[in-house]
């Protein structure tokens, strides 16, 4: 590419931080931090403004949002489309149950946390986190993701 | 039409230099029409260009997979712009493009409906079936609405077309053509067949990467090519009023999906069926009696 090189990559860092999309993953979770990620999409906190938008497609997303203590039904499901995100990608552990387990831990239904079964980048604590919050990980994974130099 | 003036419409206006910021333009103004609606901010206007260059920039997962799928949305693409270059701005075309415009069109849903099935995931199946379904069903009133202006005006060429049908056929013909636009398009109330969520990503739910980029890119020069063609039917000519009416179409569109929430798929082919069906039938009685000298 030449001259253009730096200005091509400069650019791609532009459209990965403006365009973050994300795949929800419940691995058992309580729908408690389920509702609060999607209340970041509501008017009051409204992320598409920073180009974030909620994909239904593993292969189309950017981050992976996991939450939920990862039970054994789920582990399969989760390890497979952690490996269908195209790189770079970003996971990001929402609430306290794919931390540590929460009040599931030791509990023989579980094979978490999530650290165990896909690499994670970034832990949103809370039971559940407040939807502040989550824009907050959300935008540091977005940090991370164009740190990623993978595949320009 | 010479072939240096078929070069500039495909590569100048109304084609690749116009129609693809446009079509990135079009699909982030619908989203913030939606969006305002809604109480929220929304995107900002050059989110289809990030979104584009994301996708560009991400390497597609290896898997052993027909050559077909980066196939089929070249195609599209390629379709697409081939019937906005067909598109009467420029004074002129030839005999019987209208034909081909309708055929170019057609060519990036039919691709759609391939990679679903081609791409043999469960979800990308189903929604290549709601895509064929309200394919056939959209096509009915959008063809019997393009007959009637044809008969009217007497000519198979889109200028022509555009240009002279009276109003009693082109009114209803109009209608006919903005309730198939966002059918065509995929907006609510009749996202049946992308159904984003509900069967995760419809027929595009295998496409990752540059592939589904050029999707996007497809998606957004259709945007371009049914305005373009609503705004050449409603006032014929070209340069700025083509541009502007194109752009009025995005809040009509946008006010409809706001509104509206998905129906299901037996309810939007009734909808086509009935009313679009309606107005179709409408403007090619118009044309036959105009023609046969009754009106």
């Amino acid at each position: 590419m030449g001259v253009l090189e730096p200005l091509v990559l400069r650019l791609v860092d532009r459209a990965r931080r403006k365009s973050a999309w994300l795949f929800h993953f419940n691995a058992g979770a309580c729908n408690g931090c389920d509702i609060e990620l999607v209340a970041c999409l509501t008017p009051r906190y409204d992320v598409e403004q920073l180009g974030i938008r909620l994909e239904g497609s593993p292969r189309h997303a950017d981050i992976l949002c996991v939450t939920g203590p990862v039970t054994r039904t789920t582990r399969e499901a989760l390890a497979t489309i952690h490996a269908q995100i195209p790189d770079p990608k970003v996971v990001v552990a929402i609430g306290s149950c794919p931390a540590s387990g929460n009040v599931f831990a030791g509990s023989p239904m579980i094979d978490g946390p999530l650290d165990r079964i896909v690499p994670v980048d970034l832990y949103i604590p809370g039971c559940p986190p407040r939807p502040g919050a989550v824009v907050q990980g959300i935008a540091e994974a977005i940090e991370l993701l164009v740190a990623r130099k993978e595949a320009v | 039409m010479t072939p240096t003036r078929l070069l500039l419409a495909l590569l100048v206006f109304p084609g690749v230099l116009y129609a693809v910021p446009m079509g990135w333009l079009m699909q982030a103004s619908e989203r913030k029409v939606v969006a305002r609606l809604q109480g929220r901010i929304g995107p900002p206007l050059t989110q289809g260009f990030y979104d584009f260059v994301k996708l560009l920039a991400k390497a597609p997962v290896p898997r052993a997979e027909p050559f077909l799928l980066t196939l089929l949305p070249l195609l599209a693409v390629g379709a697409t712009l081939g019937a906005l270059a067909l598109l009467p701005v420029w004074t002129g075309g030839f005999t019987g493009d209208l034909i081909l415009f309708v055929g170019l069109l057609e060519l990036a849903p039919l691709c759609a409906v391939l990679a679903g099935f081609a791409s043999r995931s469960v979800y990308g199946e189903v929604g290549a079936v709601r895509e064929a379904v309200l394919g056939i069903s959209v096509n009915v009133p959008f063809l019997a609405a393009l007959l009637a202006l044809a008969t009217a005006s007497g000519s198979l060429q889109l200028a022509q077309v555009a240009g002279g049908a009276p109003w009693l056929v082109r009114g209803p013909a109009l209608a006919a053509l903005l309730c198939c636009l966002p059918v065509k398009l995929r907006l609510n109330p009749f996202s049946v067949a992308n159904a984003e969520q509900e069967i995760l990503a419809g027929p595009l739910t295998e496409f990752d990467g540059p592939r589904l980029a050029l999707w996007e890119l497809a998606h957004g020069l259709e945007w371009v090519v049914l305005a373009g063609l609503v705004a050449s039917l409603a006032v014929p000519g070209r340069g700025v009023a083509f541009v502007l009416v194109s752009l009025a179409v995005v809040p009509l569109l946008g006010t409809l999906a706001a509104a509206t929430a998905r129906l299901k798929i037996n309810q939007a082919a009734r909808f086509l069926w009935t009313w679009a069906a309606l107005a179709a039938a409408a403007s090619v009685f118009a044309a036959l009696a105009i023609r046969h000298g009754r009106l």
